[in-house]
């Protein structure tokens, strides 16, 4: 008997689950938009420009974390390379916003200021059509995907996993990362782009944008963790699941792992580059250290901090890291750094199922 | 002429302080005209004289004087002739300085390293020849001829060669430009290029047999800097491959032999540099005589620093996560980000000065124009070392023997006594000692920071994972042809792309052969 789709699709997440969800749209999508437009800035309730971007940033770090989860709880693969995609994502998006400024560069040229300053005369092939928004996205969507398929492609066919993937995936950031500082790669070398003005010609710090991209994170976040409840919930997210823990056994019960490792890899990829989409007219900037490895690293720090195979645990533990790193770096820059390297040892040793298994096992002591 | 030579003697004999010059050239150095006196300068110059040289060092400075009809010079505060020597008595009441303009000083300039191609120090020799390669006029040619008959040094001599060539190639002669520009077939250096480049062409040069003899001298320069080139590049690829490996080194013990995946291992570098670091500060206030000898102190205090953080890390974190290679990845990477803030809170957030040693600075020249800096020399020899000493200590001690026994057989090592919980760390140290080793290398041609390690993390996997897992071997090739490939590459392609066409490759290779260039055999393949 099939299951109708909308009962299927209802089931993906318990009652509470959809509660919470239900909650955290009204908070995003309605609560904190009105608070920030309509109230008065001396207002205690006033919710600030700084919140608003803070707030939009960390949605689109979870969108990354629950994207890593997918391939590293669900799959068992740990990329270090996240990093390269998010970038990618940006930087297509990021061109559009680069046209957008139009002539009001330093330089008052139809090229952007980099280019100027290259002494280039016209745009790179690559650069045709980032005029309009829909190419853009079609780009956000599909270079990434192109990138992660092929890799995958290569890497999972030859079966290489564990760590020598997690090696490779850093060695493929990192190349990407040269790549990208290049003068004449053409995406601004060391500085990236930068300096937007508008976005869809309105103004791109105005609050009525930013809120809007905020809300659109907050709606790309909660479709994303839909989406991947809905494939873990499935019978692919249960051969998934299966490759993680043996593989072998997948094989002689007659799957093939390939094509389920590269659909949640490709997938993952693309959600990340979404999130790299979204990020970059919030934030302002995007350049190539987004791509080092440390950054790629620490995505996965996120995802042990919440804890794997959860889904809801990554949106947390990319909340709890970023905010601290927010809070630390403002309040004892020297301790940063020796917190973050203290997270990753003591997750690793002592929390192996992060904070979500933690809020578990006390809720089971709780009921005992 | 016996009467002659007795004259001679006693001329000598009255001029103990300084042989003579011509009274009239010197004087006429003191003549109104420029064009005069330049001429004496090029005289003096061409007479490769020592007082020759100090005469002109006055005209230089101002410092020589006319008073009537004698010039002199003060030695010390007494007046002497600057012809003769001999002193002048009384000081004269009356003098002036002798002017000189900027055209008769650049002449002067050259004259004055004209002499001091006669110099004994060679260091004074080489200045002067370097200060003579771009600007030696005809007039030098009998000087320059005369000191490269003298000079053996071989440096300078080929340098003197060009200076020569140069300055004869402005005479109207000829016979002696066709002789220069085939003395200059065998110096390869791109300057000898430059100067022939222009001769092809007929309006620079009318005589159609030095045209014939500048086409073949530049092919043969050309060949030869060609050689020079590869050469240099296999060199430079040798040099950056031991790096790379020095690097790797460690990490092949403990990754490649134990399996433990360190992100830490760039730190462990940098804990080498910075006990080198440490040591060259203790030398220079305890021992600043034997400052030069620091950097071989530092191998013994790095391999021990960099040891024991490596065993304590071992002992409190790496040892709980045997078997759980992602999580120990994350583990160390948060270890290195604590190792790094930890050099930053100790030694500040800056680069630290090493002083490279006078022994390992300068070079040796193998070819014509090509010198190998001796540093680099050093580090290879030194990768060698090291290189042997893991050999011994893997293959020829019990530790060693302990170790491979525990990486093949854990149970079964441990059933016929061996302590393998202390094998483990003991092998993790030497892993992280020899990066510490490798940290003194890089402390002398690389920037001593908190940040360092960083930097060769990414390289020093791709080396072991492409060398193959658990083979020191498969490591070696891997550093050495990684070395010479990206060397190679920078050639035609600038540095950047050559990285990342190498990191490139490295990736497909990987998915090609996913065990490495060297891949184990027969029961060590696991799944």
């Amino acid at each position: 008997m099939r299951t109708p789709f909308v009962i299927r699709f209802l089931s993906a997440m318990p009652r509470s689950g959809w509660i919470a969800m239900a909650l955290f749209a009204l908070i995003t999508l309605v609560v904190m938009p009105a608070l920030h437009l309509f109230m008065p800035t001396d207002s205690p309730f006033y919710v600030s420009n700084y919140v608003i971007t803070l707030g939009g940033k960390l949605m689109c770090y979870a969108i990354v974390a629950v994207a890593m989860d997918l391939i590293w709880g669900y799959a068992g693969i740990l990329s270090l390379g996240h990093g390269v995609f998010f970038s990618l994502g940006g930087y297509a998006f990021g061109m559009y916003l680069m046209r957008q400024i139009g002539t009001d560069g330093s330089y008052h040229s139809h090229l952007p200021d980099f280019m100027v300053f290259l002494d280039w005369k016209e745009l790179p092939w690559y650069w045709a059509g980032t005029d309009s928004i829909l190419w853009s996205i079609v780009l956000v969507l599909v270079v990434p995907a192109l990138v992660a398929y092929i890799f995958g492609y290569f890497a999972f066919r030859s079966r290489i996993k564990g760590v020598y993937f997690s090696i490779i995936t850093q060695a493929l950031t990192f190349a990407a990362m040269l790549f990208f500082f290049r003068n004449e790669t053409g995406f601004g070398g060391n500085n990236g782009f930068t300096d937007f003005k508008r976005i869809l010609g309105y103004d791109i710090t105005s609050p009525e944008t930013r809120v809007i991209l905020f809300g659109l994170s907050a709606l790309v976040l909660m479709l994303t963790l839909l989406l991947g409840r809905y494939l873990v919930t499935s019978k692919f997210g249960r051969v998934l699941a299966a490759i993680r823990d043996a593989e072998s056994r997948v094989m002689f019960i007659g799957y093939n792992p390939l094509h389920f490792k590269l659909f949640v890899w490709t997938l993952s990829a693309v959600l990340c580059a979404v999130a790299g989409a979204l990020y970059v007219p919030q934030v302002g900037i995007i350049n190539p250290s987004e791509m080092s490895p440390a950054n790629g690293i620490e995505i996965a720090i996120w995802v042990a901090v919440g804890g794997r195979g959860t889904l809801i645990g990554p949106i947390i533990g990319a909340a709890i890291v970023n905010l601290s790193k927010s809070y630390f770096t403002v309040a004892f820059p020297e301790y940063w750094l020796f917190f973050l390297g203290a997270l990753f040892v003591m997750v690793t040793l002592w929390l192996p199922e992060g904070v979500v298994g933690l809020w578990k096992r006390w809720t089971k002591k709780g009921q005992a | 002429m016996k009467s002659i030579l007795f004259s001679l003697l006693l001329w000598f004999c009255a001029l103990p302080a300084m042989a003579a010059l011509d009274p009239a050239v010197v004087k006429q150095l003191a003549a109104d005209e420029s064009d005069d006196k330049i001429a004496a300068i090029q005289q003096l110059a061409a007479s490769a004289d020592k007082d020759a040289a100090r005469v002109l060092k006055a005209l230089s400075e101002d410092a020589l004087f006319v008073s009537g009809d004698t010039v002199y010079l003060l030695d010390g505060e007494k007046p002497v002739d600057a012809a003769s020597g001999a002193l002048i008595q009384p000081a004269p009441e009356s003098y002036d300085a002798i002017t000189i303009n900027n055209r008769i000083r650049s002449e002067l300039s050259n004259a004055i390293a004209a002499l001091r191609l006669f110099n004994p120090d060679r260091a004074v020799r080489l200045a002067a020849a370097r200060e003579l390669q771009s600007n030696a006029g005809i007039e030098l040619v009998p000087v320059l001829a005369r000191a490269l008959a003298k000079e053996g040094d071989p440096e300078i001599k080929a340098l003197l060669k060009l200076a020569h060539a140069q300055s004869s190639l402005g005479s109207p002669d000829a016979g002696l430009r066709l002789t220069a520009v085939e003395a200059l077939a065998d110096s390869a250096s791109a300057n000898a290029k430059n100067l022939l480049l222009p001769l092809l062409d007929a309006t620079n040069e009318p005589d159609e047999r030095v045209r014939k003899a500048a086409k073949t001298s530049l092919k043969a320069i050309e060949s030869s800097l060609a050689l020079g080139e590869t050469v240099g590049q296999i060199f430079s690829g040798l040099s950056l491959g031991s790096i790379l490996l020095l690097a790797a080194l460690g990490l092949a013990i403990t990754y490649g032999v134990m399996g433990v995946i360190n992100m830490a291992h760039g730190e462990l570098l940098m804990v080498g540099a910075y006990a080198t670091y440490f040591t060259q500060g203790i030398f220079r206030t305890y021992f600043p005589a034997y400052l030069d000898w620091y950097v071989v102190a530092a191998v013994p205090a790095a391999f021990l620093a960099a040891a024991l953080v490596g065993m304590a890390l071992e002992r409190t974190v790496i040892r709980k996560l045997y078997g759980r290679p992602l999580e120990t990845l994350l583990a160390t990477w948060g270890l290195s980000l604590i190792l790094i803030q930890a050099a930053r809170v100790l030694f500040g957030a800056q680069n630290v000065e090493l002083a490279n040693p006078s022994w390992m600075s300068g070079g040796v020249e193998v070819l014509a124009g090509m010198v190998l800096p001796w540093n680099r020399i050093v580090i290879i020899g030194f990768t060698l070392f090291v290189l042997a000493l893991v050999w011994v200590l893997m293959n020829r001690t019990r530790l060693g023997m302990f170790v491979r026994a525990v990486t093949q057989n854990r149970p079964m090592a441990g059933c016929v006594g061996v302590p393998t919980g202390r094998i483990d760390t003991l092998a993790f140290g030497l892993g992280a000692g020899i990066a510490g080793l490798g940290g003194v290398a890089l402390s002398q041609i690389a920037n001593v920071g908190p940040d360092m390690g960083q930097g060769y993390i990414v390289d020093s996997f791709m080396v072991v994972v492409l060398g193959g897992v658990g083979q020191l071997a498969g490591a070696v090739w891997a550093a050495l042809g990684l070395g010479i490939v990206t060397k190679f590459l920078e050639g035609w392609a600038g540095a950047v792309i050559a990285k990342i066409a190498v990191l490139v490759f490295i990736i497909i290779f990987i998915q090609k052969r996913p065990q490495g260039l060297f891949a184990l055999k027969g029961r060590f393949v696991e799944s």
